[in-house]
C-alpha cells in the first residue's frame, strides 16, 4: 500500500518563500482535498512535489513509500508513481495525442504496450470521459478549451495508473456534464482503493461526486486546519476570512 | 524621382553569366557577410581546381525525358542568370547539364529523382541542373545530395502555364562536404511551385533558392527544415521577386540548432515590384536554439514598391526549447531526452507534415529522427 509524506516542506519561488512547512500524509485508498484561497500555496505544493525547475526546495522531504522524491527527476518521479493534474495544461505544438500518451505509457511501464490494446485502451479512456477520438490526433493541448483540457488529464491519470495523484484544480472551468464525466474517472481510478489523491479545489462542487476522507485548509503556505469532509461545507458557508486573518 | 516613379529594389540586382562581372567577395558584402569564406575550399576565389567528381544519375518515370547535354544548349540558363561570384563560377565550370523535360500536360505518376553523390577527392565539382515542366503537366522532383564533395550547381526550375511542379531537396551530406547552390523557379501564369528543402549535413551548405514570375497567378510555396550540429554552417537564402500581379507566395523556414559553432543562416527576401499588384506574401523562419554556443542570423526583408498588395508580411523567432513543455512530457514520466526529440521532432514535423507524397515524408521523417538519433 502506498504513502505519500509531505514533511515540513519549504518551497520558494524566486527567492520569496511560498511554502512554510508542509505536513500531510496520504495513504493509499484515502482522499485527501485541499482548500485554501487564491495565492496561498496549493499549486506550489503541487509543482513542488512534481519538481517543476521553477521551484526551489528550502527545507523537508517528500517521500513516496519511502523514497525520497526530491531527489528524482521530473520524469523519474512519474515513473515512481507520482500523477500531477495541472491546473493550466501545458500546450505542446506537434506533438498529438496519442504520440505523446503512447510514449508516456511506454515510459511509465517500462515497455511499448501492445498497438492494438493501447488503441483499445485509448479509446475506451476517451469515450468514458466523452472526448471525440478525433482528438487523438491533434497537438497535446493545443486549442483545446479548458474543459477539454481537464479531461485529458483524467485521461493520462487513467491510463498511467499512478499510485498517488495530485489534482490541481481540475474542476475549475468545468460545466456540470464535463465535472461529473471528470468525477466518474477519478472515483475509477479511487475504486480499487490502491491508490490515493490529493485533490485542491476551491469548491465543495467536485466534493459532492468525488468523497474526500479528509479536508485541509491551506492558507499563507502552510496547512491552518484539519477535519473530515464536514469543514468543507464550513469553509463555503463562512470562506477563508477568519484563517487568513489569522495567518497575516 | 518623378511623382510617379518608385525607386528600383536594392535587393539582388546583380546578374550576370559573366565570372569577371563579380568580383571575390571579401566577407564584407551583404551577401557574404555570414558565410564563412575560408571554408569555401575556393569556390569563390577562383582557387578551387575543377578536378573535383560527383555522380549524378536520374530516375525518371514513363514520359519524362532526362538529357545530358553541352554548355551551348539553349535550354541552359534561359531562365536563370547567376546572381553572385560562386554561381558564376559554377555556371562557367560545368561540362555538361541535366535537362529533364515534362511534356506538355503530361501527370507522371512517379517521382523524378536526380541522386548527387559526392565521392570525396581533391578538387570542386560544378553543375547545372534544367528542369522543364510544359504547360499545364504536374510533377514531383526529388533532388538528393550526400557523400563528400566540393560542390557548386545551379538548378532551374521552369514551370509553364498552368503546371506543378514540387520540388524536395534534401542536403544529406557527409560531415566535410561544402556545397554551395542556386534553385531558381520561373512561373509562368498560374503555374504552382511548392518546394521543400532539407538540409542536414555537410561543413557547409550554402542554398539559395529563388522564385521569379513570368505572368500573373503564379504560386510558390518555398519550406524548409535544417538540423545544425556542431561546427556546421548552414545557410539558407530566399528570395522571391514579384514583378507580376496577383501573385502568391509563402515562406516557411524552421531548424534546430545544438552545439559549438553550430550556425544558421537565413536570409528572406521578397521584392514586390511597381507591377505586382494583388501580391500576397509571407515569410517565416522560426529557430529552436538547444544548447550554448549555436547561432542563428535571421534576416527578413521586405521591399514593397506598390501600393496595391493583398498581403505582406514576415517574422522571424529564434528561442530554447520550452522549459514548460519538457515539464509537461517529464510529469507524464517521459525522460528527458525523449522529451525533448519529442518537442523538436514535433517542432520540425509540423512543416514536414506539408509534403504530400506520404513516402516523400517519410523519407524526409526519417532522416530529421536519424539527425535527432544522432
Ligand atoms: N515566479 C514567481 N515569482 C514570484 N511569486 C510567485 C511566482 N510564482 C508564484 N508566485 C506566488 O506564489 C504564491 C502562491 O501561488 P500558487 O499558484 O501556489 O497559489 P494557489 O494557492 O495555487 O492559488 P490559486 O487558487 O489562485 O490557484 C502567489 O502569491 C504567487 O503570486
Ligand atoms: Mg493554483
Amino acid at each position: 500500500m502506498s504513502t505519500l509524506e509531505i514533511r515540513d516542506l519549504k518551497v520558494a519561488v524566486e527567492d520569496k518563500e511560498i511554502l512554510r512547512g508542509v505536513n500531510l500524509t496520504v495513504k493509499a485508498g484515502e482522499t485527501h482535498a485541499i482548500m485554501g484561497p487564491n495565492g496561498s500555496g496549493k499549486s506550489t505544493l503541487a509543482y513542488a512535489i512534481a519538481g517543476h525547475p521553477k521551484y526551489t526546495i528550502t527545507g523537508g522531504e517528500v517521500l513516496l513509500d519511502g523514497v525520497d522524491l526530491l531527489e528524482l527527476s521530473v520524469d523519474e518521479r512519474a515513473r515512481a508513481g507520482l500523477f500531477l493534474a495541472m491546473q493550466y495544461p501545458v500546450e505542446v505544438p506537434g506533438v498529438s495525442v496519442s504520440n505523446f500518451l503512447r510514449s508516456a505509457v511506454t515510459s511509465v511501464r517500462g515497455e511499448a504496450p501492445k498497438l492494438r490494446e493501447f488503441a483499445k485502451d485509448l479509446k475506451s479512456g476517451m469515450d468514458a470521459l466523452a472526448i471525440d477520438a478525433a482528438f487523438a490526433q491533434r497537438n497535446l493541448n493545443e486549442g483545446f478549451s479548458g474543459g477539454e483540457k481537464k479531461r485529458h488529464e483524467i485521461l493520462q491519470l487513467e491510463l498511467l495508473k499512478p499510485k498517488i495523484a495530485v489534482l490541481d484544480e481540475t474542476d475549475s472551468g468545468l460545466d456540470v456534464d464535463a465535472l461529473r464525466v471528470v468525477s466518474e474517472g477519478i472515483n475509477r481510478f479511487r475504486a480499487s482503493g490502491e491508490t490515493g489523491v490529493l485533490l485542491i479545489t476551491h469548491y465543495t462542487r467536485i466534493l459532492r461526486y468525488v468523497k474526500p476522507d479528509f479536508v485541509h485548509v491551506f492558507a499563507a503556505g502552510r496547512v491552518v486546519e484539519e477535519g473530515g469532509p464536514e469543514l468543507a461545507d464550513k469553509l463555503e458557508a463562512e470562506g477563508y476570512e477568519q484563517y487568513t486573518k489569522a495567518s497575516a | 524621382m518623378g511623382l510617379n516613379e518608385k525607386p528600383l529594389s536594392t535587393l539582388h540586382e546583380k546578374a550576370s553569366y559573366d565570372l569577371a562581372d563579380f568580383e571575390v567577395p571579401t566577407g564584407r558584402e551583404e551577401a557574404w557577410r555570414f558565410t564563412p569564406l575560408s571554408r569555401l575550399k575556393g569556390l569563390h576565389n577562383g582557387q578551387a581546381a575543377a578536378s573535383g567528381q560527383v555522380v549524378t544519375q536520374v530516375y525518371t518515370p514513363e514520359g519524362v525525358r532526362a538529357e545530358w547535354v553541352g554548355r551551348d544548349d539553349e535550354r541552359i540558363g534561359k531562365a536563370y542568370v547567376p546572381a553572385d561570384r560562386v554561381s558564376a563560377q559554377a555556371y562557367n565550370g560545368f561540362e555538361k547539364a541535366l535537362v529533364v523535360t515534362v511534356p506538355k500536360e503530361a501527370v507522371p505518376g512517379d517521382a523524378i529523382t536526380v541522386e548527387i553523390k559526392g565521392n570525396g577527392g581533391e578538387g570542386a565539382a560544378y553543375g547545372h541542373i534544367v528542369v522543364v515542366v510544359e504547360p499545364m503537366a504536374q510533377a514531383t522532383v526529388v533532388v538528393q545530395h550526400e557523400g563528400s564533395a566540393v560542390y557548386a550547381d545551379n538548378v532551374e526550375f521552369v514551370v509553364g502555364d498552368g503546371a506543378t511542379l514540387k520540388v524536395v531537396s534534401l542536403q544529406d551530406w557527409a560531415d566535410d562536404a561544402v556545397h554551395v547552390s542556386h534553385h531558381h523557379a520561373q512561373l509562368a501564369k498560374d503555374a504552382t511551385f511548392r518546394s521543400f528543402v532539407v538540409t542536414l549535413g555537410g561543413d557547409l551548405v550554402r542554398l539559395s533558392p529563388s522564385v521569379s514570375y513570368t505572368g500573373p497567378g503564379g504560386d510558390a510555396d518555398l519550406s524548409g527544415v535544417y538540423f545544425v550540429d556542431a561546427g556546421q554552417h548552414l545557410e539558407h537564402r530566399l528570395l522571391v521577386d514579384h514583378s507580376q500581379p496577383n501573385c502568391k507566395s509563402n515562406v516557411d523556414y524552421r531548424g534546430a540548432l545544438q552545439g559549438e559553432d553550430a550556425h544558421a543562416v537565413w536570409i528572406g527576401d521578397v521584392i514586390i515590384r511597381v507591377a505586382a499588384e494583388g501580391t500576397d506574401t509571407y515569410e517565416l523562419n522560426r529557430n529552436l536554439i538547444l544548447t550554448d554556443g549555436a547561432r542563428a542570423d535571421s534576416v527578413p526583408n521586405l521591399e514593397i514598391l506598390t501600393g496595391e498588395v493583398a498581403g505582406a508580411g514576415h517574422a522571424s523567432t529564434s528561442g530554447r526549447l520550452d522549459d514548460e513543455h519538457i515539464f509537461y512530457l517529464q510529469a507524464r514520466g517521459i525522460p528527458f531526452d525523449e522529451a525533448r526529440r519529442l518537442v523538436i521532432r514535433g517542432f520540425l514535423g509540423q512543416l514536414i507534415e506539408k509534403i504530400q507524397v506520404e513516402e516523400l515524408r517519410e523519407r524526409v521523417m526519417n532522416a530529421v529522427e536519424a539527425e535527432l538519433a544522432r
